[in-house]
């Protein structure tokens, strides 16, 4: 080229510039060979290592899920365990195209809307290479067929993953609650990172109140992989930390004998260990198979149990709030003795109806029906709780106030939630004056006393709340804050002391007297149930009113009938010198009490004289 | 034989012919139309490098749009305007230079940009092609090659701007800028010992530098070069990615859209600077070669209308111009492939971005204009 310009130019600077021309272009060449040779470099000769890095990128971290920590009764019988089983995935990433793949896998097996539906809405927030699970607890069967056709499906891989099982489902259905499929609300509130390869969480019950120690803590593994996803050796491993183990105050026997001897009544008990606060039993009648829904329960499942009548899904234990009734006999009769308003041996005129002074209205008996008359002419303390005359109480009610009667109702810890390890808890109303301006913007009227007085009106308790007082009957006052889980890991978790509901010691007896009368006494609501008992009982009956039902709903003639019924109360413990066991239980439309302390009977039979405990 | 006639050189044979609508219009055909196969290139690359997104591919494409109307304009322009006219830009240029250091606006810790109601652009961006033009003027009159006086003039004129922009700092353009200044005081013809003795003082003086000139960050990026392990999450990750990005590829690629490191996000800034990374993962060494061949030619097309030029500013000019085009591919390629340190020049006319590819491209616009100055028998 320079040749070029010098039969074009002669002058000296076009010649110095031709020169640098020369320079230039084989510097140029030059450092384009040295990015050339680095290229080749990088691409042919070192090929191998950067393909491998590049392949390494697509797979470094594959979480390892930890094993959910399991649930045991009071004597090691197992109420929550995990077993394995086969779970159907897609890698996005690896499939050609990802609705022809799906189109046949649901040939070779059944997919439903739903698994479809949650699967797509998993891969949108999918990393790139997470495998993103299809379908769970495959058969045999599909397991077979899928091994057979996974040449032609790039992508599809069938893992084991351990998934819970409740071997007693209905059972405890109400006191463990269950595991479910991981959704999408839950996935934002959950911890991204812990939660990696775990795909369900507790949604109910003791499963969710201690989701965070039964969960345990994510691991992780570091493989290496070809190309075609298969890992060709794992790298690193950090192993994934167990949840916690549960030991609970549950014994299966007495909740076996509770859930029995409803004979498929609807209703609830709950029963209490005074000595450490522990729940025995609790039973919330009818139940439901707690293993349905563990992977997503299918819909025709789902709204047989949503829509009965019966409400299976609905936790009475804790959430049904019921009206005492004459169950709150006895903390009314110690708030008498405490406030002074009555002594032991002081007594009431018993016609059979109560006026208020100034009032021509009758408040009566429940007797009055019966007999046409009152329970005596005149009526103390201990007659009064062990026949449950109203007359004694709508007495005391009045002179007591309905304010001083929430100071002394509420130590008992009514119109309070418990501050039970389960979930979805409600408190119930312990009506006051101020209650009611708040909730009802209504003054209070003196007619509300007499009605609260006997339980009914406004009260509202839920049969936790009753087996909580009862505890504080049984053990003279020690207010606790009950405990379904008795240790974590093995190390024992405390039901906590609340305030003591305050007493002097001859009050205490007097009331203990009274409730001693109700199964022993000779005229006792709940005699029926001494025949043949070998220990002694404190106990007290209760008949909640009915007050309507949903206006709107589609009842069956007879079935109208029978949910018109009042609904059955019994409150008891014992053994009566030193009790073992409180309980509360209700029987939803039982008619009256006598529909209740069989029930209670058996369960106490079951706890101090069977083999359990 | 009649054949000798047509093939004489261009000189008499030009004469002879009525002009063709591409001289007319001052247009160097065979530059055009590798410049536009390589923007087609570009835009190939970009689409797959945007993470498909064909809104980033029409914005390119409207840059290139308004970046060929510049570099037509430009090349309507004759070089004795240029020149008359250099020695203003170069002064409004550093003007606007301090205007930036007391008035600018910045992002990442830089000051680079001035905002005019609402329109914001990078003077720095101007200076790249005003101080080749500004030393271009200074030395054409003079004898060359270049006495030392000269030379010392013209290293101040290179030396204000680029010490304005290293403040800013933005290390990348000021090496440029610098480079292009000095491309034309050695394409002037400056002396081999002045070279040399350059080449010495840079290296006795680079220990001083690093202690009292480079910030820290600039550090940082020349120690992750050297051993990008070192900080695999954070300022090595780039390199290690981009390296890997390459090195996966192979001769093949895996194909357009197919480039695991750059379509799963592996890659950083995978549509600007590490542009190349993208396209030798996916089009592999093949598609880097037919990208360097392209280079190559725009290259020695532009030093072949250096060597035709008919004035010593229209030599220098397209020397400068050229191989400072030159130094874009080299510092990029380079950076991106672990052998330089990073220091932001985009791949040029490759890389998304605008003022880049208008600067590039009003340059071919100032080269086209050295092509077809009005030639002149000197004979």
């Amino acid at each position: 080229m320079p040749q070029h310009i010098t039969l074009k130019d002669s002058h000296r600077e076009a010649r110095v510039y031709g020169a640098r021309t020369v320079t230039a272009i084989l510097l140029v060449c030059g450092l384009l060979a040295i990015i050339t040779v680095r290229y080749y470099s990088l691409q042919i000769t070192n090929y191998e290592t950067y393909q491998t890095q590049s392949e390494r990128n697509r797979v470094q971290l594959q979480p390892l899920p930890p094993k959910r920590g399991l649930i045991y009764d009071r004597n090691g019988v197992l109420l929550a365990d995990n077993r394995p089983s086969y779970i159907l995935s897609v890698v996005r990433e690896r499939v050609e195209d990802l609705d022809a793949t799906l189109a046949e896998l649901a040939a070779l097996l059944p997919v439903s809307e739903s698994d479809l539906e949650n699967f797509q809405k998993k891969v949108k927030r999918s990393r790139p290479y997470e495998a993103v699970p299809l379908r769970f607890r495959l058969t045999e069967d599909e397991r077979a067929r899928l091994a057979v056709n996974r040449h032609r499906l790039p992508g599809v891989v069938v893992d084991a993953q351990l998934l819970r099982h409740y071997p007693h489902g209905e059972l405890f259905s109400h006191a463990l609650g269950y595991v479910g499929r991981i959704n999408e609300q839950e996935s934002w509130v959950l911890d991204e990172t812990d939660y990696r390869g775990t795909f369900h969480v507790g949604k109910v019950g003791v499963e969710k109140f201690y989701e965070d120690l039964l969960h345990g803590t994510v691991g992780y593994q570091n493989v290496e992989t070809n190309a075609h996803g298969r890992v060709l050796r794992v790298l690193e491993r950090h192993d994934p930390l167990p949840g916690a183990d549960l030991v609970l105050h549950l014994d299966i026997e007495l909740q076996r004998t509770a859930y029995e001897a409803f004979e498929g009544r609807r209703g609830a008990l709950v029963a209490i260990d005074p000595l450490t606060g522990g729940i025995l039993a609790l039973v919330s009648t009818p139940g439901f198979d707690t293993n349905l829904f563990v992977n997503g329960i299918s819909s025709t499942d789902y709204s047989a149990l949503r829509d009965s009548l019966d409400v299976p899904l609905f936790n009475r234990a804790v959430q049904g709030q019921y009206p005492p009734g004459s169950t709150v006999k006895p903390m009314m009769g110690l708030a008498g003795l405490e406030s002074g308003l009555v002594t032991p041996e002081y007594t009431v005129p018993d016609p059979g109806w109560y006026r208020l002074p100034g009032d021509s209205r009758r408040y009566r008996d429940w007797i009055l029906k019966i007999r046409g008359t009152g329970h005596a002419p005149r009526v103390d303390l201990n007659m009064a709780i062990a026949e449950s005359c109203d007359v004694y109480f709508y007495d005391l009610a009045r002179r007591l106030t309905i304010d001083r009667m929430y100071d002394y109702l509420h130590p008992f810890g009514l119109g309070e939630r418990t501050g039970v390890d389960t979930t979805n808890e409600r408190r119930g109303v312990l009506p006051s004056t101020r209650w009611k301006r708040d909730a009802m913007a209504q003054p209070w009227y003196p007619g509300e006393t007499l009605s609260a007085g006997i339980g009914q009106g406004y009260m509202l308790t839920t049969p936790m709340q009753l087996a909580v007082a009862t505890n504080a009957l049984a053990t003279r006052g020690e207010h606790r804050s009950p405990r379904l889980v008795r240790s974590i890991n093995n190390e024992s978790v405390e039901a906590p002391l609340l305030e003591r509901v305050p007493g002097t010691p001859e009050n205490w007896a007097a009331v203990h007297e009274g409730m001693h009368a109700v199964v022993h006494g000779a005229r006792g609501s709940a005699r029926k149930i001494a025949k043949g008992i070998q220990y002694e009982v404190g106990g007290k009956t209760g008949t909640a009113q009915v007050i309507g039902i949903a206006q709107n709903a589609v009842y069956k003639e007879e079935e109208v009938a029978e949910r018109h019924r009042n609904h059955g109360l019994f409150i008891a413990f014992a053994p009566y010198d030193a009790p073992t066991i409180a309980l509360a239980v209700i029987v939803e439309n039982g008619g009256g009490s006598s529909a209740a302390y069989p029930i209670a009977r058996k369960v106490m039979d079951t706890w101090l004289l069977g083999d359990a405990g | 034989m009649g054949d000798y006639v047509r093939q004489m050189p261009d000189g008499s044979a030009d004469l002879a012919r009525p002009p063709s609508a591409a001289s007319r219009f001052h247009l160097d055909l065979p530059l055009l139309f590798l410049l536009m196969a390589l923007t087609g290139y570009g835009l190939v690359v970009l689409y797959s490098a945007s993470g498909q997104d064909m809104g980033a591919v029409v914005r390119q494409g409207r840059y290139f749009l308004v970046a060929y109307v510049v570099m037509i304009i430009a090349a309507q322009i004759s070089l004795v305007r240029y020149m008359r006219w250099a020695p203003w830009f170069y002064l409004l240029g550093v003007g606007l230079l301090v205007a930036v250091m007391f008035f600018g606006v910045g992002a990442k810790g830089a000051q680079r940009w001035l905002s005019l109601g609402g329109f914001r652009f990078q003077p720095s961006e101007i200076l790249k092609l005003v101080v080749p033009m500004t030393v271009g003027w200074y030395l054409a009159e003079r004898i060359l090659p270049p006495r030392f006086k000269y030379i010392c003039g013209s290293l101040l004129i290179i030396a204000i701007p680029s010490a304005l922009i290293l403040r800013q700092p933005d290390l990348g353009t000021a090496l440029l800028i610098a480079a292009s200044g000095m491309f034309v005081v050695f394409m002037a013809g400056i002396g081999w010992r002045y070279i040399f003795g350059a080449v010495v003082v840079a290296f006795a003086s680079a220990w001083p530098v690093w202690l009292f000139v480079l910030k820290d960050y600039q550090k940082q990026r020349i120690l992750t070069l050297l051993n990008p392990e070192s900080d695999k999450l954070g300022a090595g990750w780039n390199i290690i990615q981009s390296k890997t990005a390459i090195g996966s590829g192979g001769w093949e690629g895996k194909g357009w859209l197919g480039g695991t490191q750059s379509q799963l996000d592996f890659l950083p800034e995978s549509h600007t600077d590490f542009i190349i990374a993208v396209l030798a993962e996916e089009f592999g060494l093949r598609g880097v070669l037919m990208l360097l061949v392209i280079y190559l030619l725009i290259l020695l097309r532009g030093f072949w209308i250096g060597l035709r030029a008919q004035t010593s500013y229209g030599r220098m000019l397209a020397g400068s111009l050229t191989l400072t085009f030159f130094v874009y591919i080299f510092v990029n390629m380079g950076m991106v492939a672990g052998l330089l340190p990073v220091v932001g020049v985009p791949l040029p006319l490759v890389s998304a971005g605008g003022t880049s590819v208008v600067t590039l491209m009003a340059g071919f616009g100032l080269l086209m204009a050295v092509s077809t100055e009005k030639k002149i028998v000197t004979h």
